[in-house]
Order: C-alpha cells, then structure tokens, then sequence
C-alpha cells in the first residue's frame, strides 16, 4: 500500500531541511510501509531511546545524523545511556566502550533533546495529555504512556524514535488507531488475597504473567483495587514488556480507557485467563534463577524509582541498613528532588548507593558481586542474568530490605498466604 | 507455501534455525558472538550468525533495533529473518545498518519450509525457497 504523504513530508525527503532530516523521513517512510501504514501523523513529543550505546551502529547512526545537521522540532526527552554521569566512579565499562558511549549521549543532547536520562520519563512533570499522540521508546515508558496515560505510541525501537523526533512525524498505525487499542483478552483475578493486592510485590509478578499470557496483544486485567498506584502499574507494564511484547494494557476500573471491562473490549467477547494465588507463586519462582540463602547484592529502581517509591525505600532501610552492596536506580530530576527533601542524605547514610543515568542491569555498575543479586523487579529478574551474567533472586522490596540487612536471603512467605 | 511478505527487501541462502519462542535482540542475542544469551529462552546458547533465523516474532525491549544493526555491522547477524509474525522493530534494525553500511539482511513474514533455504525478497514479492 503507497503511502500518502504530505507536502513538507516531501520537502524534507528532497533534502530540503538538510541531509538528516532526508534520512530521518527515508525511515519514517519505509517503516509506515512495515507498519501498513497509510500516511503519517504529527506527534507532539518524544521519548528517545537511541542514546544507548549497544556498540559502533548505533553511535555511526548518531554521529551520521549530526553530521547531517540534525535537530530535534518536537519537544524530546532521553532514555538512560550506558554511563552514570554523575556518579562517573560507578562506570566500570573498558575505556573505549565509555568514550563511545558518552559520546553518543552527548551527541544526542546537542540534537535539542533534553538530557533527562531517564526510563521513567512519566515521572518527569510534563507529560504527554490523554488522547495525545507521541513516538515513545523504551518497552516500559510505551507501556505506561498508552496505558496509564493514555497518549498513543507505538513501540518505536532505537533509530526510529528519533527519526521521528527530527521529522515530527510517525506511521499513522497500531496504538495510534482507536480499534487497535480495545483488549483482545482479560487476566481476571481470582481469589486472590487482599493482603498480596494490597502489597506492592503482586504487580511485577502479575505483569510477568501478563507479558507470557498477552504476548503483543492488549489485554484488560480485573479484579485490582480502584486505588492502584502509578508505581504498581509501571511494574506490571515494565515486567509485561520484558516477557513480553505489551505496549498496552487495561485495568478495569483503574486506567483511563478501561472504566468497565465493556469499554476495555468495545463490547466485543474475549477469551478470559484465570488468575488464581498458584499462577502468580509459580510465576514469582520463574523470575529466580538462584535458590539458597546466599546473597551478593541488592539492587531496586527498575524502572527508575519515584519519589514515593524512595521515601518507601528510606523508611525501609533506615532501620535496617544493608550489610551487603545496595543500589537504588532513579532519574536525576527525582534525585534532585529526593536532595531537596533530605531523603539523599537518608539514603547515603544507610549505605545506599544511588544510580541515575543508566541502570544497574544494563552496564557495569556493581562491580565484582559475590553471590546472587536481589530485587524487587520484574524487569531486572528478566533481563540481568543475560546481560550482566548474575543470578538473581526476585521478592519483594521489604524482603530485599531485610535480606540486605541479615547478609542472606531471608523471604518472607506469609506476604503470599491467605489472608488470616 | 504460503505467500511471504517483504519487510526489508533483499536476498540470502543458508541453513535455517527455527526460534521455538519469541527473542529480544537486546538481552537475547550478543552482537559480539551472534550467540543466543536469554537465559529463559530454550534456545540459549545456539548462534544466529549467517542463518536463516526463523522466529515467531520478536518481543519486550525497543533496543532491539540496535542491536541487531550492530549485529549486521559485526557480521554475527542472521543472513536473513523470517518472521511468522511481523515485528516492526526487527525490520527497522536492517534498514538501518543498510543505509548505514550498505549491509543487506532480508526480512520477511513468512515460513522456512526447509532446513537449507533461499530467501529473495523485493518491495513487491517474497520468494523462500529450497537450496
């Protein structure tokens, strides 16, 4: 199907707005005939993920790109890079991966786009309104944004996602479309303990599942509290785009396009999965690859921890302080607020080490580790095992907490009882 | 066989490695080696590099894209993916280190067939057959 193009979609092909702009709109282009697209919209921001350094073809594309001049004409917010860049003692990496790494963020910061360095750039305090349309990287920031937020993004991948921030424009298909976006199936909860959906360690368990059970399909969960958190719905989202493809889901009740299951589905009959207390405990254990009682480290924040989240984490470790080596992702706009209301100060006194910038699964942050690494993340359980080659055990943040204190794993089990 | 659709135009011969579940480039594949490193994939440990890398879609990170572009730059890419589901960001990594290096890696919805195969896809038509 030929897509229909507008006059200045044209103009910048012809290499009107520079050499860039031609090849950003050369892939905008190809893609919207991948995605069976039939013409392009505007988007009203970005959030680009292409800042990360995975080896030389993303800084060539990086360094081709401003070579030809490259701006960004959409307001744009940056995804986390390899390095640490204001903790530069934690970067571990060999020099030259560093060198390259930094300079592939610095070449996307001299595009126009804000050095936010950030995945969670829904904590950020403008944020795209509900209906708006955006191209969104970063698996876990997509899943928010078209769930929580209700703007519309695709999954934009590295190089299109800028492409798009440079031309302003995407494929108008998949999420941007209103029957894309109704559920195709519902997760309902069943049985399921007020305790555990009152506690935070359910959510990343669930959105593992969710992820398995909904592959790239949107579903609809029911059966969660009206009240559930942003925090809670960012681990189900994070998680479900690790074992999965989701870029979107509902909860009924909760996010702003599901305010009945009917709505959720356009009415439509969907197959239904049951989710009992067996399925989330045998979905917990998938997310351990070690067993025992040895322990290395700790590491929470993935996605980038909220404010909210750190104030938890400070109550936590306040009175029981790590005896092992305890990291906390966050975003360096939330670190500059968490300062201004002394939960820093709090955090380092308790031997916290604070990572902003990148992530502790994604580059050599922690250093030698002497045993396995716990977390209260979904997302890290999936991804740190192969990318950093650790074990890692999965609970939740009161368990890594008071594990991190004993010196051992310590779980507690009645957090997945029944309810006394 | 069924009808194949062009993705990422281009043409490859080699064995075929069919994925039995959805990968990640990013967390599942090292761009170094072409090895297979997901740890919750049965197929770890098994090398992508110059195969036919059959796989029914692609799944979680959208730094899927850069790695496999690095893949094709360090020659540990696949010589062509089918997919049985099409996966946007799988496509946009090839057309990527095409333009970038001139490197083609066609991508194809569509079926093996064969444990030899040749892939040869245009804008217009996809063509696998065996070899």
């Amino acid at each position: 199907m030929p897509v229909e193009l507008a006059e200045r979609d044209r103009a910048l092909l012809s290499g009107a707005e520079g050499e860039a702009s031609a090849l950003a709109m050369r892939i905008v282009v190809e893609m919207a005939g991948v995605m069976g697209a039939d013409r392009l919209i505007d988007v009203a921001s970005a959030h680009v993920d292409s800042c990360l350094y995975h080896g030389l073809a993303g800084l060539d594309f990086a360094e081709r790109l401003a070579a030809g001049g490259a701006r960004v004409t959409v307001p744009t917010t940056l995804n986390v890079g390899y390095l640490d860049l204001l903790h530069p003692d934690l970067n571990r990496g060999d020099p030259q991966a560093t060198a390259n790494a930094r300079r592939q963020m610095d070449l996307y910061a001299a595009m126009g786009a804000r050095p936010t360095w950030t995945c969670a750039p829904y904590q950020l305090p403008e944020r795209p309104a509900f209906g708006q349309h955006v191209a969104w990287a970063e698996s876990n920031a997509i899943a928010f944004c078209n769930s929580v937020l209700g703007a519309r993004t695709n999954r934009y991948g590295d190089f299109l996602d800028v492409c798009a921030a440079i031309t302003g424009r995407v494929p108008f298909a998949g999420l941007h479309r209103d029957e894309e976006r109704r559920a195709r199936l519902v997760l309902r909860l069943d049985g399921v303990p007020e305790r555990l959906l009152g506690g935070d360690v359910l959510y990343p368990v669930l959105g593992h599942l969710l992820g398995h059970e909904a592959g790239s399909a949107v579903a609809a969960i029911a059966g969660l509290p009206p009240d559930t958190s942003e925090d809670r719905l960012k681990a189900i989202g994070a998680a479900g785009a690790s074992s999965g493809s989701v870029a979107m889901f509902h909860v009924v009740g909760v996010t702003p396009e599901a305010p009945t299951l009917e709505a959720a589905t356009g009415g439509v009959p969907v197959p239904e999965v049951v989710v009992t207390l067996d399925r989330l405990r045998a979905a917990r254990d998938e997310l351990s690859t070690a067993a025992g009682e040895r322990l290395g480290a700790v590491s929470v924040g993935t996605p980038h921890a909220s404010l909210a989240e750190l104030e938890r984490l400070v109550g936590l470790v306040a009175l029981n302080p790590p005896r092992v080596p305890f990291f906390v992702n966050t975003g360096r706009d939330v670190l500059a607020e968490a300062a201004s209301r002394d939960l820093l100060g709090q955090l380092e006194a308790a031997g916290v080490r604070i990572v902003t910038d990148t992530c502790t699964y994604l580059a050599p942050i922690m250093g030698e580790i002497d045993g396995p690494v716990m977390t209260d993340s979904g997302k890290w359980a999936w991804y740190a095992p192969g990318n950093i080659g650790v074990d890692v055990v999965f609970g939740a943040l009161e368990e890594c907490v008071g594990s991190a204190a004993a010196g051992r794993v310590v779980h507690d089990e009645t957090l997945w009882g029944p309810d006394a | 066989m069924p009808e194949a659709r062009t993705l990422v135009p281009g043409e490859a011969t080699g064995e075929v490695l069919v994925l039995s579940q959805p990968l990640s480039f990013w967390g599942g594949i090292d761009p170094a080696t072409g090895d297979v490193i997901d740890v919750h994939h049965h197929q770890r440990g098994e090398n992508v590099a110059g195969k036919i890398l059959v796989m029914p879609g692609g799944r979680g990170s959208s730094s899927s894209s850069s790695v496999l572009a690095e893949a094709i730059r360090a020659g540990t890419a696949p010589a062509a993916i089918l997919l049985l589901e099409p996966d946007p960001i799988v496509a946009l990594g090839a057309i990527v280190a095409r333009e970038l290096y001139g490197i083609t890696v066609p991508v194809v919805v569509g079926d093996a067939g064969g444990r030899r195969v040749r892939v040869r896809a245009t804008t217009d038509a996809a063509l696998i057959e065996r070899a």
